[in-house]
């Protein structure tokens, strides 16, 4: 039926399994993030996280989640509707997408894409429409300021996401994912790349506007930025959405400079997860143990610091490919 | 940079660390001896209970807490005929305690009265009154002072002497 063979069918059926699977993979780890960042930070602050529901506390996020599709689902009478209830969604959606590109084991990924990089930055720059939106959809001040800061955050941010990237694209002479991996058998891309590393680790925690760059919600400052208004299960969608956005960042620093499912003995999705999971620890200590910037301290670092490195890094990587192949 | 790396490292090391939680109620605080918790009243040494009902307590409470309703026994002795302390009021600050003559009111080190109906919270003397001598095991109010009650007349006190006749010329 509709002209294709019998095998080209099941092709179809077994992607179509394969993603389902590693999207509901990706979105649990995500719902079991809320208990891991919740016990580490006990860990980290002399005291424990959840530890009553459930053994351990596991169970904490099922509590969780009943209260938060129990609470009443109110948009405020003075908020732009359509837009008010889709800016969640564009978050969850963008970030999703950009898993559809990301190689966890040699078999193991949706597609592969050959510009697989240019992709996952095009949907991060679909992101910032979600927090734009959200934040003029409210019609509150506050929100609007939040909302115009964390826009201007994440955008800035992006730039030297992809510069940095660009080191590691010379030197595996391709765009797509799946190679960039493959070319990291001999030498993970850390080490030639560590400045590139640095600065993609803080660009990507600044575009998930995570600790330390969350001035969007610090409720401290900006009494909850963009999602002030928001409530019930549209704020648990965009939690799980920044959660979501941890476990993307930390997927991608390991497929891009820590060489991804490669590794002795172990097989290849026992080492993407241990790899994956150390970074996921490490923004909870980021978390933990940082200090949150001013605003305008924040756009001075990435513009006037991690800029001008990034550039020189790609030059440097760019002149030393090119002589390397004479 | 650096300042991050380094505190990041020191928060890192905060793993190994104990934790600071009490784990209650599997685990207790430490509650010291002179800790303001529950209101108790207490009894002498010889039984009967210390409260004469003089409502001292209930003039020093900040909040008005206190309902007290003097009666007297056969012997002449006052005591309470009815003792209430709103425990949804009370401030355990301790000043009925300090203004108690007879050491009758006295705070424990004990705060587990939660309940889930306010009415529950308002505790009679039924629910007060102790079978000890809570902090001050020797004292007996009218032992030393100086009424004539039930069973001590005048000058019979510990530490009185004797009082004066006044009708006569003699030292």
């Amino acid at each position: 039926m509709f002209g294709l063979s019998e095998s080209q069918l099941l092709d179809i059926l077994f992607t179509a399994i394969e993603t389902i699977a590693i999207l509901l993979a990706v979105v649990i780890t995500a719902a079991m993030l809320i208990w891991v960042e919740r016990r580490l930070l006990g860990v980290w602050q002399d005291r424990y996280g959840p530890n009553r529901v459930g053994p351990f506390g596991l169970l904490q996020v099922v509590a969780d989640m009943i209260k938060i599709f129990f609470k009443e689902d109110w948009i405020p009478p003075f908020a732009d509707k359509a837009v008010f209830v889709i800016a969640p969604g564009i978050i969850m959606f963008t970030t999703l997408m950009a898993f559809a590109v990301v190689p966890f084991t040699a078999t193991i990924g949706v597609v592969d894409l050959n510009i697989g990089i240019l992709f996952i930055l095009a949907m991060s720059s679909l992101g910032v429409y979600s927090v734009i939106l959200a934040g003029w959809s409210s019609d509150n001040k506050y929100a609007l300021l939040g909302a115009m800061r964390t826009a201007a955050q994440m955008i800035s941010y992006e730039v030297f996401m992809g510069l940095s990237l660009l080191g590691v694209v010379l030197l595996a002479g391709s765009f797509d994912l799946r190679e960039i991996v493959e070319s990291q058998a001999g030498m993970w891309n850390v080490i030639p790349q560590f400045p590139a590393f640095v600065i993609f680790f803080i660009a990507g925690c600044a575009e998930i506007h995570r600790s330390p760059f969350d001035l969007p919600e610090a409720e401290q400052e900006l009494t909850a930025g963009y999602h002030t208004e928001y409530s019930g299960m549209k704020f648990g969608m965009f939690f799980v959405g920044e959660y979501l956005g941890i476990v993307l960042i930390s997927c991608l620093v390991t497929v891009l400079f820590f060489g991804g499912w490669l590794g002795p003995i172990l097989p290849g999705f026992v080492w993407f997860a241990l790899k994956a999971g150390f970074f996921i620890c490490f923004f909870v200590l980021l978390r933990a143990g940082t200090v949150r910037p001013r605003y305008d301290q924040l756009m001075a670092f990435g513009w006037k610091i991690l800029l001008p490195i990034a550039l020189v890094n790609v030059a440097i990587t760019g002149a030393v490919v090119v002589a390397m192949a004479n | 940079m650096l300042s991050v790396l380094r505190t990041l490292g020191m928060t890192f090391m905060h793993t190994f660390r104990k934790r600071e939680t009490i784990l209650y109620p599997e685990e207790q605080p430490y509650l010291p001896p002179r800790y303001r918790g529950r209101i108790v009243l207490t009894r002498d040494p010889d039984g009967a209970e210390r409260c004469v009902a003089c409502n001292l307590c209930s003039v020093a409470c900040p909040v008005d807490c206190i309902s007290v309703v003097k009666t007297e026994d056969e012997t002449g002795r006052w005591y309470p005929e009815t003792f209430r302390i709103n425990f949804s009021r009370c401030i355990y600050c301790g000043f009925c305690e300090e203004a108690c003559p007879t050491y009758a009111i006295q705070l424990t080190p004990d705060f587990e009265m939660g309940e889930f109906d306010r009415q529950q919270m308002v505790y009679e003397k039924t629910d007060l009154l102790i079978s000890g001598v809570g902090k001050r095991p020797g004292y007996n109010f009218y032992r030393v002072a100086g009424m004539a009650v039930g069973g001590k007349d005048k000058g019979d006190a510990v530490n009185e002497s004797q009082p004066i006749d006044v009708k006569t010329l003699l030292p």
